[in-house]
């Protein structure tokens, strides 16, 4: 199976007043077409960046130090401009985080969803036929209203829907979604979950899902890779991860998650310890500092991948007893 | 009628303040545009055997120290007002507009140049500029406009700035640029209207600015040539005959407050209804 996209040894920093901030370092990440990979990870792992980078978006103080990001074999790096305009929104589209902030507040919901179509040499009539059949697929109510409704009119699981609806619009090969839940309530995280599932099923795309929330991530996504200051640290089936996982930073992400708790109890599990100064990486493993199973080996070097099985692998010494 | 009520205008029929903007701005520009048909007399007509006249049925605001109408005058001087008042707002709002935007989009150092070219400018008193510029330029309506556009652009261009520069990293602008829309789409169809709102509250609030910045000016005798009927000089009439004519004074300044209130008012109901949060219940 062909990927839809295939990040490679991606690096990026951040030009900072102490120094070049690593915030990627070596990220490779690949998304099969038609399949949902979640991307997890606490604040700070590189997610916003990563982002930042697949849609060349990154603030202007960022720079891409290495690596390819392959979008149905082209780089996007390395596209002229307009190629790369003429690729998004065509081949990939995003929806963000916040939909209090991510729609025009100026702007109808129509008039934003015809205007996305400008590529298309159709009559305007035809264009809000087309956003007002993407609305009613998004599950909006009366989605002819809707086009003439301002954002502001409408509820954040509303907005979001919109949001939604707008990225998959021109039926792109690629959906990235930047934790499109985290704003909303939980009643509509669900909700918005199942939308997304329904939506890679109707337009057959592939998508990469941001999160922070493991439930979310093990609720829809096929594959999961895990990202810690800035290093994928493991990727597999969501399944495998969740049940073996091989990285010590998994495991205890795991024991974190609030939603595995069964008893009552004054204090959240944490991890302890912080995160490494990213303008001065550690040598060898990024995560030692705040391992229990850490040796002399990962202080010296750098774990190289190891596969637990096929199709999922760790960045770790100890993957096999990590995992056993 | 249903549609009508969710346009600006609609919005703004609703609205007592705006209803009593609309009335007083309406009123000065059909006073204005048909001035030489409402005038009673002919505004330079004089009147020498009724100079200094009290208002009565034949001159409604009385005759000022050459014998002329006092209200004809008035109304030619509405005319002269919003000839001013508008040539310069639109003037200064586009060239505010174009360097603001520029400002907000453009390089660092392009942004702290234009920055800096605004902060220049409005640190001059307006009064002060105007009579070093009147001292140079031949006394005319067009210096009066010059001089309101120098002082006044800077300060469109510094809110369209601040604006554009909130905008630029707005999440809907950077989803708008990763869904790919260019540049100049980006630019005209979602930062301009953005930008638009605030503009025409600014230019709403400006424009009695302006028109009492002309009228100091003609008062102080650097404005428009002598014997314009423009309210400021009207005024000045006014000041100088006090014991004569006290009449002129209010027929001078009450047009001048009422202008002030009128577009005060319209800025007031404008920013009410433009900016989407503010805008209650449809």
């Amino acid at each position: 199976m062909t990927d839809t996209l295939s990040v490679r040894d991606l690096s990026v920093s951040y030009d900072t007043r102490t120094g070049a901030l690593q915030a990627l370092r070596n990220v490779s990440i690949n998304v099969p077409a038609g399949e949902i990979v979640g991307v997890v990870g606490e604040s700070g792992c590189g997610k916003s960046t990563l982002i930042g980078a697949l849609l060349s978006l990154l603030s202007e103080n960022a720079q891409v130090v290495g690596g390819e990001i392959l979008l149905e074999g082209e780089d996007i790096l390395r596209v002229p401009p307009r190629r790369l305009q003429a690729m998004r929104g065509r081949e990939m589209s995003v929806v963000f985080q916040d939909p209090m902030t991510s729609l025009n507040p100026v702007l109808s919901i129509g008039r934003q969803m015809r205007d996305i179509q400008y590529r298309e040499r159709i009559p305007e009539a035809e264009k809000s036929r087309r956003a007002a059949t993407m609305l009613a697929r998004v599950g909006l109510p009366d989605p002819e209203a809707k086009l003439h409704a301002w954002p502001h009119e409408l509820s954040g699981g509303m907005r979001q829907r919109v949001a939604i609806a707008m990225a998959a619009l021109m039926q792109p090969r690629l959906l990235i979604a930047d934790e499109p839940t985290t704003a909303l309530d939980a009643t509509l995280e669900v909700q918005i979950i199942e939308l997304l599932k329904e939506i890679q099923r109707e337009i057959g795309c592939a998508i990469l899902f941001i999160s922070h929330h493991l439930g979310v991530i093990a609720e829809l996504c096929d594959r999961m890779v895990v990202m810690y200051a800035g290093e994928a640290v493991e990727e597999g089936p969501v399944e495998a991860v969740f049940q073996r996982p091989a990285h010590p930073y998994t495991a205890k992400l795991i024991e974190c998650d609030p939603g595995r708790l069964r008893e009552r109890v004054t204090a959240l599990p944490a991890i302890p310890g912080s995160l490494p100064d990213l303008t001065d990486p550690p040598t060898g493993c990024i995560f030692r500092d705040r391992c229990d199973m850490a040796t002399d080996i990962c202080a010296r070097t750098a774990p190289p991948r190891v596969a637990v099985t096929p199709g999922h692998w760790s960045a770790c010494h100890h993957a096999q007893t990590v995992s056993a | 009628m249903s549609r009508f009520r969710h346009t600006l205008l609609g919005r703004l029929a609703r609205d007592p303040l705006a209803v009593m903007a609309i009335v007083i701005i309406a009123a000065l520009v059909v006073m204005a545009v048909f001035a030489d048909l409402i005038a009673p007399h002919d505004y330079t007509a004089m009147h020498m055997t009724d100079r200094f006249a009290a208002p009565s049925a034949e001159f409604w605001l009385g005759t000022d120290n050459l014998g002329r109408d006092t209200f004809s005058r008035l109304l030619q001087g509405g005319r002269i007002a919003l000839t001013v008042g508008l040539t310069a707002v639109i003037i200064s709002g586009v060239i505010g507009l174009v360097l603001g935007m520029i400002a907000g989009f453009g390089p660092r150092w392009l942004d702290n140049a234009l920055l800096f070219f605004f902060d220049t400018l409005r640190a001059y008193p307006t009064i002060i500029l105007a009579l070093a510029l009147a001292a140079l330029m031949p006394r005319g309506l067009t210096t009066v406009i010059v001089v309101v556009v120098i002082t006044s652009f800077a300060e469109y261009g510094r809110v369209v700035r601040t604006q554009t520069l909130s905008l630029k990293h707005a999440e809907f602008i950077l989803a708008e640029r990763a869904m790919g829309a260019s540049f100049g789409r980006i630019v005209f169809h979602h930062i301009l209207p953005n930008v638009l709102g605030p503009f025409f509250i600014l230019a709403a609030m400006n424009l009695p600015v302006v028109i009492t910045i002309e009228a100091g000016m003609s008062f102080l005798g650097v404005g428009v040539p002598p014997g314009t009927p423009s309210w400021g000089a009207t005024l000045k009439d006014g000041f100088d005959h006090i014991r004569q004519t006290p009449w002129l004074i209010l027929a001078g300044g009450l047009p001048l407050i009422l202008v002030t209130l009128g577009f005060t008012f319209l800025g007031e109901a404008l920013r009410d209804q433009l900016d989407p949060k503010l805008r209650s219940g449809r």
